[in-house]
């Protein structure tokens, strides 16, 4: 097991919504990832979509960094619609 | 429970003084119920305790198809065939949820299943029990089934997000185990011959008390639980989930016009729960070493699956290797 590859999978649950991650499955390629993937969350159709990528091709933000990474974006609040304070009589923007 | 007796490597708890600076952000960040995730920081005893519980509780969904497998043979009709192989299915990914889980701790799945093999990871000890008649294969998805319910609705909220997540995931299958069988249960006793509704009563005779035993030992006996519980990768105790396990299986045992192998059992107006007698714990502790009536053969059937499999894995990373390489020559 420890030659075939990690893969992360993602599953559309319905038509018109977002892949979501689900899990990961081990294969020794691609195919066997999808069969896998398949057998393993989709078992009660909980999918219409599934995407296996190799886990090692992900680059993801370390969790401990968040501070660095995502703080700027606290100090935007003008980014908000609900900064902007319109009157009554304007009714709903 | 499907993880008994996980060692935490701790015999007292550290008070907030005493940790390091970073022991303390962590445990204040479980305190704040903030899940850990994989990339952060956790001490070693986190981690260690976890891959023990986690692959133990792997192991266990993946002995637990043993018993069922004996009946998908022999099950009494197509119906019940095809509920047994959907539910044997599951258990493979439970385990795999499982399995994976562990991985993000840094632990290899095939070291963790050698352990397995060579008798130093335990599973659950209800797994040890054969499964004599068909009424076993209700009563192991009513009792069985239901006692890991009542343990891994607790561990949706345990500290170890990954962990925390797969057991959602299988929170929101199991109790379609749960309910097939009961219903081969309820079927036996309503439509059933006398000679069929003895088997129910057999198989719950038998099963009754290692159901019990799979929460573990009492909590003044369990001297891991206050490290687990202090790090919330267990919720409850072990005395508290089987307490809950009894007073929601009781009413569903008399409406079975079942009776449990315990003259101890009786409601307990007072307390609101129902009292019942004292667990055979030389049993438990029996069976967890390794005595009990089927632990050779589960283990002996799983290296056989393993073994007699292994040329399978072996063509597959040929025809992967064998598929690339055309395709990097064309």
């Amino acid at each position: 097991m420890s030659e075939w590859r990690l893969y992360e999978v993602f599953v559309r649950s319905k038509h018109g919504l977002n892949h979501k991650h689900v899990g990961s499955v081990h294969a020794s390629d691609a195919e066997m990832a999808m069969e896998n993937a398949r057998d393993l969350y989709t078992r009660r159709s909980e999918g219409v979509s599934i995407w296996v990528v190799p886990s090692e091709t992900i680059t993801a933000s370390a969790s401990d960094e968040k501070e660095v990474l995502f703080d700027p974006s606290e100090d935007k609040i003008y980014r908000h619609a609900s900064f902007y304070e319109l009157p009554d009589e304007v009714g709903h923007m | 429970m499907y993880a008994q007796l996980v060692e935490t490597g701790s015999k007292r708890l550290k008070t907030l003084e005493e940790m390091s600076p970073e022991e303390r952000a962590f445990q204040e960040k479980v305190d704040a119920e903030t899940k850990i995730e994989p990339k952060n920081w956790m001490p070693e005893g986190y981690r260690k305790t976890l891959i023990r519980q986690i692959s133990q509780h792997a192991h266990s969904e993946v002995v637990g198809m043993l018993p069922e497998g004996n009946w998908v043979t022999r099950a009494p009709t197509l119906k019940r065939k095809l509920q047994l192989m959907a539910k044997i299915q599951d258990e493979a990914g439970h385990g795999l949820y499982l399995y994976s889980a562990m991985e993000t701790l840094g632990a290899d799945r095939d070291e963790e299943i050698e352990k397995l093999h060579q008798g130093k990871a335990k599973y659950s000890s209800i797994f040890n029990y054969p499964t004599l008649n068909w009424a076993d294969m209700g009563a192991v998805g009513w009792l069985v089934d239901g006692a890991a319910i009542v343990n891994q609705v607790v561990l949706q909220r345990t500290s170890y997000g990954p962990y925390s997540r797969a057991m959602i995931r299988i929170c929101k299958e199991e109790s379609f185990h749960q309910r097939q069988g009961y219903q081969i249960l309820l079927d036996m006793m309503r439509e059933g011959t006398e000679e069929q509704k003895a088997m129910v009563q057999d198989a719950i005779n038998r099963l009754w008390w290692p159901a019990l035993m799979m929460f573990g030992p009492h909590d003044d006996e369990s001297p891991n639980s206050q490290q687990s519980m202090a790090w919330k990768i267990k919720r409850k105790s072990n005395d508290e989930l089987r307490q809950m396990f009894i007073d929601q299986t009781v009413p569903q045992l008399e409406f079975l016009g079942c009776t449990a192998p315990d003259p101890d059992l009786k409601w307990n107006e007072e307390t609101g729960h129902y009292d019942f007698g004292e667990i055979n714990w030389q049993e438990f502790y029996d069976v967890l070493k390794g005595n009990g009536p089927c632990n050779r053969e589960r283990i002996s059937t799983r290296k056989k699956a393993i073994d007699e499999g292994a040329w399978v894995r072996e063509a597959a990373v040929a025809y992967a290797k064998k598929q690339k390489q055309r395709a990097e020559a064309a």
